[in-house]
């Protein structure tokens, strides 16, 4: 997730550092970058000279004593609140206490993530879609600290990076989460019911609402593991029942059928057959 | 493959078919499956149709199963259902609804009937909702829940639906252009059938209907 933003960030024409403690990450980061850009001159979005312009303009680093200097800075970290905690620290402290910080998280509070920092007022919530490059929502919520001056550079850093940014509420799920992950889950029980099969369904909910996926082709691309981590962590702090990980999501991931990540999901990605087939 | 022949019987209004439509015009008499658009009554027989492959009878809110009086249902017996908002235009998806009976002669029969005529087709067993309904009322409660709780402006709402889930039209200006009233409706009948707080109608809904039935009762 941390490249994807980097890529927006530099396509935007700002210099952006990339910073992982562990090297093989930012190799991986480094080559995605150049792929990124590659397919995009070949499809003819971006001209070779911006795609390289870009480039240039993303550094990589596994010390973040590096970031001195940064005036904003974009968590997008394991999904831990002693992980953010001491991430948010050490930035501060690296950084100084004026850096904006930007927290990705799409699970976690963004009172709770400022709240254990020294500087909560500087915390925003920026939870960005997948694929981020692609994607140019971000869904942006204060915490309960946030102060007015963070919250306006905060706006105008995102839209100066060409995204959308959306003013939400500091709650689980922010906008999209809130919809998706129990709709989802309705789907899977619909399934577990025998109501109709995976096909019948995406046919019709692409048919009846435009959906260009239905909700079973988008499982599978995002992953039934994804949607299991998902539910159990809202389920949490939600308790509602639509959240709730169904039956047979469990007994999905615990099988393996993940989705495309393991060929097998609700469809089949080496043959033609379809669940339960 | 054959073209299938299809005769329609309409009786009282279709929300399926609520103006003419070319499915409709090419009915022919004797056809292979017999249509019964409209609402047809519950207590009495449906036309006795044994020898054609399939019966096919429109579906309001109401289960196939309210047609069926004995034990075991008619083999060649199926539902179907234009899903439509409310007032606005019937989409192009029909929901064939199949009961444990039915045999698969009977649902390729009507499937290929609809298809042929251009509707997409999806198959579901009998229940409340079928496919659609069941699952998209719940995303129009949150919707309008969200917009009373603050989550965000509607149009941001919309917009944050339509940038990151694909929703083309958003969830609150569908639901509204079909009208709040049908919709509670429609989500009150869920909730009858399942129990489940997903179905409970919003604010704006029940005020909707409640306004629609006082307009109503005084004219």
């Amino acid at each position: 997730m941390g490249t994807g933003i980097a890529i927006t960030i530099a396509r935007a024409g700002i210099p952006v550092t990339l910073y992982d403690p562990v090297p093989a990450s930012l190799a991986r980061g480094r080559s995605l970058v150049a792929d990124f850009f590659k397919s995009g001159v070949a499809k003819g979005k971006i001209t070779e000279a911006a795609a390289q312009q870009a480039i240039s303009l993303v550094g990589y680093t596994d010390d973040i004593e590096q970031l001195a200097g940064v005036t904003v800075a974009v968590e997008a970290v394991f999904e831990d609140l002693q992980v953010k905690h001491a991430l948010l620290q050490s930035l501060f402290a690296t950084c100084g206490a004026g850096v904006l910080i930007l927290t990705n998280t799409s699970t976690l509070s963004i009172t709770e993530i400022a709240a254990g920092c020294d500087h909560p007022s500087r915390v925003v919530g920026a939870h960005y879609c997948l694929p981020a490059p692609l994607m140019k929502l971000v869904e942006m919520s204060k915490g309960m600290q946030t102060s007015s001056e963070a919250w306006a550079d905060a706006w105008g850093f995102e839209q100066a990076t060409g995204q959308h940014p959306i003013e939400t509420k500091d709650r689980p799920g922010f906008i999209l989460n809130h919809f998706c992950i129990p709709y989802h889950n309705d789907v899977i029980r619909m399934v577990e019911q025998g109501t109709a099969d995976p096909a019948e369904i995406d046919r019709a909910m692409k048919s009846a609402l435009g959906f260009a996926m239905g909700p079973c082709e988008l499982l599978d691309l995002i992953g039934l593991d994804t949607q299991l981590r998902a539910s159990e962590a809202f389920y949490e702090v939600t308790n509602n029942p639509r959240i709730a990980p169904p039956p047979l999501l469990r007994r999905m991931v615990a099988a393996g059928q993940l989705g495309r990540k393991t060929k097998n999901g609700f469809y089949r990605y080496d043959r033609d057959a379809v669940f339960g087939a | 493959m054959t073209k299938r022949t299809y005769q329609v019987e309409c009786n009282g209004e279709s929300r399926s078919f609520p103006t003419s439509h070319p499915f409709l015009e090419a009915s022919a008499s004797n056809g292979e499956v017999l249509v019964l658009a409209g609402q047809w009554p519950v207590d009495a027989a449906l036309p006795q149709a044994a020898d054609r492959t399939a019966i096919v009878v429109e579906l309001g809110l109401e289960c196939l199963a309210v047609y069926v009086s004995g034990s075991p249902a008619p083999s060649n017996l199926l539902g179907f259902c234009r899903w439509r908002v409310g007032t606005s235009e019937p989409s192009d998806l029909v929901e064939l609804v199949t009961l444990p009976e039915t045999e698969p002669s009977a649902v390729l029969a009507a499937r290929t009937m609809f298809e042929q005529a251009g509707f997409t087709v999806s198959r579901c067993e009998d229940r409340a909702g079928r496919i659609v309904d069941r699952l998209i009322r719940p995303q129009f409660n949150l919707a309008l829940n969200a917009v009373d709780d603050g989550l965000a402006t509607p149009d941001d709402l919309d917009t944050a639906l339509k940038l990151g889930l694909g929703y083309r039209r958003g969830l609150l200006r569908l639901v509204e252009e079909g009208g709040l009233a049908d919709h509670h409706r429609v989500t009150a009948h869920l909730f009858a059938a399942y129990g489940q707080a997903a179905y409970v109608s919003p604010r704006s809904a029940a005020a909707a209907a409640h306004r629609a039935a006082t307009i109503e009762g005084a004219g």
